[in-house]
């Protein structure tokens, strides 16, 4: 969401600034106002009170002691592991998503099939936590129907199920990871205009020209604005990870494991410190975004 | 700070009202008056006796009207049974089980968070290692039969008393592993492959830990050296048979996690003692050797919304009737010993259940601060 919200802010905030100079001070702030307060409430006042956190010790006294919890070789390592995890399914998302977008551009707007497809992604989007765990502990987990089936053809121990370890997440971040790729790459490859193609014809390009020339670059921005969102969706996915590993192995896991532990306690102010750093992470991805994003836009004016 | 103050002058202005109301019952006791307390003496109550005896007990729990209790799964060590007989004996008693699922961290971190609030939690179930680093959050309170808990199981002032232990145990589908389980060893042979589970990471859930260290006592370790336990667990890993599936009631019966490591009460419980909801092929075998036990601890928010509420669970916890059902729910009730001498014990199933274990292993603080620094630096890499 966070996600969401800030780059639909990097990409409108140049192209609105001239126009707001000219416009009088109104009353048209008091729309925002139910939105402002509701963010701040449930997202910004946690937040920081969270980051906050960190920066105490449990009997409230300040420190940056904490902050060894990023020497921690476990913590390291389950840093490459949110990482690597965020990594594999907005990636492999964002290819999967848009070559989906570009097979329901040869469709039918408002064919069926597009129709389906479209409704099917906005709800299949949001179908996360432990309701995913489960569809997928019923269909390929230890006793669910695909692997129950294939154990009975090929022997007991022909088959393990997938869905248990980290890398195995990957598989089940793309149920919503490709959805929402869909819903919100499509738009963008929409707005490509036939006429474009058209002149890279005409002119003697080729279909591989086009995309290379013309269809990628205008492209890319909102590809590479999509695939952010879709790590930043895997990164901060906690239920469906707990739902399905018991033994740690990303960030938001070791954030309960430092909340919630009973065999070494006294760790609980290095959740602030880990949410800091997640956070952390977001923030440089969100810049490198800005970043592309101005470039991109240089010749779209 | 103002809400408290409001708080506090409701529950006054209640009880304002019932010493009223209660004026004339009061005289029919049969032992002593009871005394009307506020708040604030409620919660600095040590013995039923502030309250006047047990009648008085009674009396201002059942104006409370309320006992917030949290992190009792039902299944767990007959929690079901026992807050259901709370409430048929109390009737004006309604109890409201908060995270039941949730771990010793969770019940510290709710009576912090909601301090003061009528929704904080009045008691607690909780670990040792936790209960350690949170004296300060609990009020000394003595039952009735405070003289029947050994001395080593509980504080000399009150603060806490051990409840019930379990037995580390190993669960398993006889349907699916005809041969049994008869040494740890046997769970690393190719057929339990992905067949193994713990309750959880190790460095988080305390049942976890305690499998670890069961198995490092069972392959020559011992309390001050849970090594051999991670060894365990990487062998295991090694040889495809450790699964990372956090196993409940409903894995155990849908046969997903066909091999629990658990407290015997949990494994007990999720077997055919669950009816319908269990596994009915379900064993649960303590090792022979050197068994582990962990028992967890009684205490009273000594902020409790509900003080007297709070404390006649305890008085009702240490019943015989309630001890009995802990005891048939596999978990070995801390008065076993006195009920035992004075035949109160449930006889029946104390045989079902069998004796209670003479000598297992116990980690003192020393020993489960020590095991703890150890798994957080060993685990990940064992299992990763």
């Amino acid at each position: 969401m966070t996600a969401l919200a800030s780059n639909r802010g990097a990409g409108a905030t140049p192209r609105r600034r001239g126009a707001r100079s000219t416009r009088r001070p109104g009353t048209g702030w008091i729309g925002l106002v139910p939105f402002s307060v509701y963010a701040i409430l449930f997202l910004g006042i946690p937040a920081v009170l969270a980051v906050a956190s960190g920066f105490f010790t449990s009997a409230g006294t300040f420190t940056i002691s904490n902050f060894s919890a990023f020497g921690d070789p476990v913590i390291l390592k389950d840093l490459v592991g949110s990482l690597g995890l965020s990594a594999a399914s907005a990636v492999l998302g964002a290819v999967i998503g848009a070559l989906v977008c570009y097979a329901m551009l040869g469709m039918n707007p408002d064919g069926w099939l597009r129709t389906v497809v479209d409704s099917a992604a906005s709800v299949l989007a949001q179908f996360g936590g432990v309701m995913l765990a489960f569809a997928f502990i019923a269909t390929i987990g230890n006793q669910g129907l695909l692997i129950v089936i294939l154990k009975q053809l090929f022997g007991e121990n022909s088959v393990s199920s997938p869905i248990y370890t980290v890398p195995g997440l990957t598989l089940v971040y793309l149920y919503f990871e490709i959805p929402l790729m869909v819903l919100t790459f499509m738009p963008a490859l929409e707005g490509l205009k036939p006429a474009w193609g058209e002149a890279v014809a005409t002119l003697g390009g080729s279909r591989w020209t086009y995309w290379r020339k013309v269809g990628f670059p205008i492209l890319a921005p909102a590809f590479f604005g999509c695939m952010i969102l879709l790590f930043a969706n895997a990164f901060s996915s906690f239920a469906t990870a707990a739902a399905l590993i018991s033994q740690g192995g990303i960030w938001p896991l070791d954030i309960q494991r430092a909340l919630t532990s009973e065999t070494v306690v006294g760790h609980e102010n290095e959740a602030g410190v880990i949410a800091l750093g997640m956070i952390v992470v977001m923030v440089v991805l969100m810049s490198a975004y800005g970043v592309l994003q101005r470039r991109a836009a240089r010749w779209e004016r | 700070m103002k809400t408290r103050y409001l708080a506090g002058a409701a529950v006054l202005a209640a009880a304002a009202l019932a010493l009223t109301a209660c004026a004339g019952t009061a005289g029919s006791g049969s032992t002593g008056s009871t005394k009307t307390l506020t708040l604030a003496e409620a919660q600095k109550a040590t013995s039923v006796a502030d309250f006047g005896g047990m009648a008085g007990l009674v009396a201002a729990a059942n104006k409370e009207g309320h006992l917030n209790v949290i992190t009792l799964p039902p299944s767990w060590a007959n929690y079901g049974q026992i807050i259901q007989g709370f409430e048929k004996k109390y009737p004006g008693i309604k109890i409201n089980s908060e995270n039941p699922d949730g771990s010793s961290a969770d019940e510290v971190a709710a009576a912090k968070a909601q301090k003061g609030q009528s929704t904080a939690p009045d008691v607690f179930d909780i670990g040792t290692a936790v209960m350690n680093q949170n004296l300060d959050l609990f009020a000394p309170y003595k039952v009735q039969s405070w003289g029947d808990i050994p001395a080593d199981y509980k504080d000399a002032d009150g603060l806490w008393y051990y409840d019930y232990t379990g037995l580390m145990s190993v669960g398993y589908d006889t349907k699916k592993f005809p041969g049994g389980v008869k040494k740890i060893d046997d769970l690393l042979g190719s057929d339990f492959k992905n067949s193994v589970a713990i309750k959880g990471d190790p460095t988080q859930a305390n049942e976890a830990a305690s499998a670890v260290y069961m198995a490092a006592l069972q392959s020559g370790g011992s309390a001050d050296d849970v090594q051999p336990g991670v060894d365990f667990f990487q062998k295991l890993k090694q040889a495809g048979n450790f699964l990372s599936t956090l196993p409940t009631q409903a894995t155990v019966a849908s046969g997903e996690t066909p091999v629990v490591i658990q407290w015997s009460f949990n494994n007990v419980a999720w077997g055919p003692a669950a009816g319908s909801a269990g596994n009915p092929n379900w064993k649960t075998v303590v090792l022979p050797g050197a068994g582990l036990g962990s028992y967890y601890n009684q205490t009273i928010n000594a902020d409790s919304p509900n003080p007297a509420a709070a404390r006649l669970w305890e008085e009702y916890l240490y019943t015989p009737a309630v001890q009995n059902l802990f005891l048939a729910a596999g978990a070995y009730p801390a008065q076993l010993a006195a009920m035992e001498k004075a035949k109160t014990v449930d006889a029946a199933t104390l045989s079902k259940v069998g004796a209670a274990p003479k000598n297992f292993v116990q980690l003192t603080a020393d020993q489960a601060t020590k095991a703890a620094t150890l798994l957080s630096s060993k685990w990940a890499a064992a299992v990763g």
